[in-house]
């Protein structure tokens, strides 16, 4: 469990990273919180030539609230995400899914675009920002381009953001009516990443129907999806428990399955139907 | 009694919490150079060519070996465990010709530091010609299967059975019989400290000096001479800190060979610490059979006999006990019941795996998940209460020494009360009647009983591979300062703790007065080691021994200064005081200077205070208990929750119950997290699927309940301390006791067995599968 020779410097700030990652192509890795980058290298699966350290950038720390919309700064670890006031009370999911991340070592030390940038399709946080809609901002050469969580998870380890990009920032607008979130999981016994993790939005109109729903999936596939045709077979309707079980079933319809020696397609597939209701069911608990 | 039966925290811990300890990897000497192994990426290939050439013009490497030279060079991996007629291949340390298991050593490297090493033993290019592998232990021993040893015509590496009274009549006149297969997979020992060991040669005799994160320092000082070839009199192992073993650490490895022979080929120190990919892929494994077990009964549910047949798979070779590992199995089978006809038969094969060996409870956890699971299907099949099966066949307290068709004599026991104590704080009737509301909504809950016996304190030699006694030196320095030399080799146990509360009550000292050392073979007399729950019952009985001797001696001497009778003299509060009313004492301590000033000893009494104890026990002890466990199946996704545990445990005396207590909870996490959580996996051409703890699933804190523990006191005859040893009870008892309770979860729907490790999937199939029909 040693890894391979490499060099290693500090970035000062994000523009420089950017420079250091335009110059050193591929060879070149950003660390962070080292938290997926550092067992990889142990294990030899990844042999990067230099690593450009922006784990000590204090000004990508922040979990803000303008507006309506909340600005989350890259290098925002777990713990804070778990623990922020603001996110609990807005984005209560987010914190969940965050709080679900690990053990508290790992919390202390990893951060959200880390994670989101690593894009393991069975990690936590894409379920949760596909179901809020939320935007990644990246910085790159040319500046920065806001990316919707939609188009950001593109495959198995792979993400939207060009090889001299770096995050920046997460953008979540939540709704602000009668809305509830909840992150649910259930966890790979060795590593605790999720065999399936299900993340639902809710708002509930005047009337007291389904005015916007949203659930995202991970762990059940390449990369984290949204649940489309449970989401078209609630909106407008009144929450029940026979509209909500039957709306699930559609909740893995049309995705192929990973497969391990942790969990079978089959398996996965079921799992993503009743994570899903059981997100949602909490999710409408919360609607306040 | 000041001390014993306390719960006095443990005076080991504040180093170890603190970080202030020693372990393999802080040993740093001059010079010292660090080893890497190059291993196999197949599990069964001819080596056709290893070319070292680029590894050796990486700047920092020292020296690089092969098979060949250490072939020449060094004695095998040694095999104390034995079986007549079996099969005996030679294992090198380093693979000669070909490979038979992925994370088989090829080449080592020694170089100036760890990284240098590491990128050196990639660099080693090795070219394989791969041959086909066999990982099925009952496809090994099929014909045409891939022989992996080419001496010899097949994979069966040794068979064993017995058979105690007549089975065949048991079966012809039982009213029913019950079978199952029951696969008890292969798992992961996974100490929190790796492997590790360095080697230097020490002036001014060339003295071979190895610290090793090993249990047993004089048995691995023994056998490295041997295989290294220096007279064991210039051969010393240090055991530092161990941060753990579970048996895993009860063996003699090729690396511990490898940095011996490289400090003495190199003239440097040589390290090695294992990685933890190494850790599962290259140190031994445990438990993996396959057992096939009938049971003949009354209709009452009497037991008229049982049938075994177990294959074990073993693994590629031998390490130091492999092969007597599954033949503990049939020891125990008969578990805490009187079963008058047995038959056991043993085969066991090799494969292209790691070797298995000692893993807590080795054998015996084995033994008492096929009876434990068999009495339940039985129970099923007859519409029992579970815990009337077992107490219908429970020997009584009267009828001990039990004599068992296993073929061993149990020491002691009250198996009804423990189970009664059990039931009573599990409110078993209470629980009975939830499980049947539960039932009636559709919701799945269990629960599983398990009423263990195993076998401990080992043990009698004539039962052992490498002695079965052990020693003891208590020695009093001029100062009164009391120190004790163990042959037990404490790795997490806590005997240093244990053993001054024994020695202090001895002699009416403080604890803090008492020093326990241990793991130096330069300090300590000739000892076996820490194992099979023998450190206290055995190795404790050795310093209580070479105690008395000191304790008498020291009453005659003070007898003989203050003029009383030796007899009337009594230890207390540092004090020796004569208790036949004339009122005279001496301090302790003056005492112990009158025996070292020596100018008033009684005729014919040396001078000096220290005794040595070989002890050597007349039979194994056999700790007991029932335990409780309580499960929720969720309905949709499978998953079972466990919702309450309850032990009652009989580990004989106590010394320390915080002590005992952690054991046990340790145990029985080891123990939950075979039946839920743990798998080695190899896939078909021997690749290990679960080659770090990303796929391993150790059991986390937060995956577990909160234990309720409590115990009974069944004294073993078998020593003077009345300890029956508890070092792998949790580990014995709760395996089953957790199967158990799934399947009685499981039972509304004809279940009778489900096998482990029970994830959540397996329970979804089968609810799916109901859902289905």
């Amino acid at each position: 469990m040693i890894s391979q020779e490499f060099d290693y410097t500090v970035a000062t700030s994000l523009s420089e990273a950017v420079g250091l990652l335009q110059k050193h192509g591929d060879k070149a890795k950003l660390l962070a919180g080292g938290h997926s980058l550092i067992p990889m290298m142990k294990l030899r699966l990844a042999t990067p030539g230099l690593l450009i350290d922006i784990g000590r950038l204090p000004e990508l720390t922040y979990i803000n609230e303008e507006g309506g919309t909340i600005r989350i700064g890259a290098l925002t670890t777990h713990q804070l995400i778990e623990t922020s006031e603001v996110l609990n009370r807005r984005c209560r999911s987010l914190a969940e899914a965050a709080g679900l991340i690990g053990d508290i070592q790992v919390r202390n030390k990893g951060t959200i675009a880390g994670s989101i940038a690593h894009a393991d399709p069975a990690a936590d946080y894409p379920a949760t920002l596909l179901a809020f809609d939320a935007s990644i901002v990246a910085l790159g050469p040319k500046g920065e381009r806001t990316i919707p969580a939609s188009q950001f998870f593109v495959d198995m380890m792979t993400t939207a953001l060009q090889a001299n990009e770096i995050v920046r920032e997460i953008r979540i607008t939540p709704r602000s009516g009668k809305a509830g979130s909840a992150y649910l999981k259930m966890a790979q016994k060795a590593s605790g990443f999720a065999i399936c993790g299900a993340s639902a939005n809710v708002e509930l109109d005047g009337s007291g129907a389904i005015g916007s729903v949203s659930i995202g999936i991970t762990g059940v596939a390449n990369r984290a999806f949204r649940a489309t045709e449970t989401e078209k077979a609630l909106i407008g309707q009144k929450p029940s428990a026979t509209l909500l079980r039957s709306a699930c079933e559609k909740a893995s319809n049309g995705v192929t399955a990973l497969e391990d020696i942790h969990a079978s397609a089959d398996y996965r597939l079921d799992l993503a139907r009743i994570y899903a209701r059981r997100a949602l069911e909490k999710a409408l608990e919360r609607v306040s | 009694m000041k001390y014993v039966g306390q719960a006095i925290k443990r005076k080991e811990d504040p180093r170890l919490i603190s970080g202030s300890s020693t372990y393999v990897d802080d040993i740093a000497l001059p010079g010292m150079l660090h080893m890497a192994v190059a291993r196999s990426i197949y599990a069964h290939a001819r080596i056709k060519r290893i070319d070292i050439s680029r590894a050796t013009r990486l700047p920092g490497v020292h020296s690089i070996v092969t098979g060949e030279e250490i072939a020449s060079k060094c004695g095998p991996i040694p095999v104390a465990g034995e079986i007549p007629k079996m099969k005996k291949p030679v294992m090198h340390l380093l693979a000669l010709g070909k490979v038979i298991y992925v994370g088989q050593p090829i080449a080592a490297v020694v170089a100036s530091d760890k990284y240098i090493a590491r990128d050196a033993a990639d660099l080693i290019e090795i070219e394989y010609e791969p041959l086909p592998a066999v990982t099925n232990p009952e496809k090994a021993l099929q014909p045409g299967s891939p022989v992996i040893h080419e001496q010899y015509s097949d994979n069966q590496a040794y068979t064993f059975g017995f058979e105690t009274g007549n089975t065949e009549e048991a079966f012809k006149t039982a009213d029913v019989v019950v079978k199952e297969r029951f696969i008890n997979q292969r798992l992961a020992p996974i100490s929190m400290e790796t492997r590790g060991a360095v080697a230097t040669m020490q002036m001014p005799e060339n003295e071979l000096v190895i610290w090793s994160s090993t249990q047993i320092p004089h048995l691995l000082k023994t056998q490295l001479a041997v295989m290294v070839g220096v007279p064991e009199n210039r051969a010393r192992v240090i055991t530092p800190e161990v941060g753990g073993g579970f048996g895993s650490k009860l063996n003699v490895y090729a690396e511990e060979g490898l940095v011996a022979y490289l400090a003495m080929k190199t003239g440097h120190p040589v390290k090695w610490i294992e990685g933890r990919r190494e850790n599962i892929a290259s140190t031994i494994h445990g438990r993996d059979q396959i057992n096939d077990v009938e049971l003949a009964l009354k209709k009452d549910g009497t037991i008229l006999g049982m049938r075994a047949k177990v294959v074990a798979d073993i693994g590629a070779y031998y390490q130091l006990l492999t092969a007597i590992i599954p033949q503990l199995t049939g020891l125990l089978a008969p578990g805490a019941y009187r079963v008058p006809a047995f038959k056991f038969d043993l085969v066991s094969a090799f494969t292209n795996k790691m070797a298995t060996d000692a893993y807590r409870g080795a054998g015996r956890p084995e033994a008492t998940y096929l009876i434990e699971r068999i009495m339940d299907v039985a129970a099923q099949k007859l519409k029992l209460d579970p815990a009337e099966i077992r107490r219908k066949n429970f020997p009584k307290p009267s009828e001990f020494p039990f004599q068992t068709s296993g073929g061993v004599v149990y020491d002691s026991a009250n198996y009804e009360a423990a189970l009664d104590k059990a039931l009573n704080i599990a409110d078993y009737a209470g629980l009975r009647r939830k499980q049947a509301e539960m039932r009636k909504q559709g919701k799945y809950m269990g629960i599983g009983l398990s009423s263990y016996v195993e076998i401990c304190a080992m043990g009698p030699s004539v039962a052992m591979p490498a002695g079965g006694w052990e020693s003891a030196t208590v020695r009093i320095d001029p100062t009164a300062k009391v120190t004790v030399l163990t042959g037990a080799s404490p790795h997490g146990q806590g005997q240093e703790t244990s053993f001054a509360q024994i020695i202090a009550d001895q002699f009416g000292i403080t604890m803090e007065d008492v020093f326990v050392q241990h793991g130096d073979t330069a300090r300590i007399p000739y000892g076996i080691g820490t194992f099979g729950s023998r450190a206290t019952a055995v190795g404790g009985t050795a310093m209580y021994n070479a105690g008395q001797k000191l304790r008498e001696k020291m009453q005659k001497l003070a007898g003989h200064i203050l003029q009383v009778n030796p007899e009337k003299i009594v230890f207390e509060d540092g004090k020796i005081i004569a208790k036949d009313g004339s009122g005279k004492s001496m301090g302790f301590g003056e005492v112990v200077t009158q025996a070292y000033i020596a100018r008033q000893l009684p005729p014919g009494m040396e001078p000096g205070l220290e005794a040595t104890n070989f002890f050597e026990p007349s039979n194994f002890t056999f700790p007991f208990g029932t335990h409780v466990c309580v499960v929720q199946i969720d309905e949709e996704t499978g998953e079972p929750k466990i919702t309450k545990y309850v032990a009652v445990d009989d580990c004989g005396n106590v010394i320390n119950p915080l002590l005992v207590e952690g054991q046990v909870h340790g145990g029985i996490v080891q123990g939950i997290a075979q039946a839920l959580y743990e798998e080695v996996v190899y896939d078909e051409n021997g690749q290990l699927l679960t080659g770090s703890l990303m796929d391993y699933a150790l059991p986390r804190a937060h995956d577990l309940p909160m234990f309720e523990l409590d115990r009974t006191v069944t004294p073993s005859p078998v020593n003077p301390l009345g300890v029956k040893g508890v070092g792998e009870a949790g580990t014995i008892g709760s395996t089953p006791a957790v199967v158990n309770a799934i399947v009685d979860a499981l039972s509304p729907l004809g279940i009778t067995h489900v096998d482990m490790p029970v994830r959540a999937e397996k329970v979804w199939k089968i609810l799916k599968g109901r859902k289905a029909s």
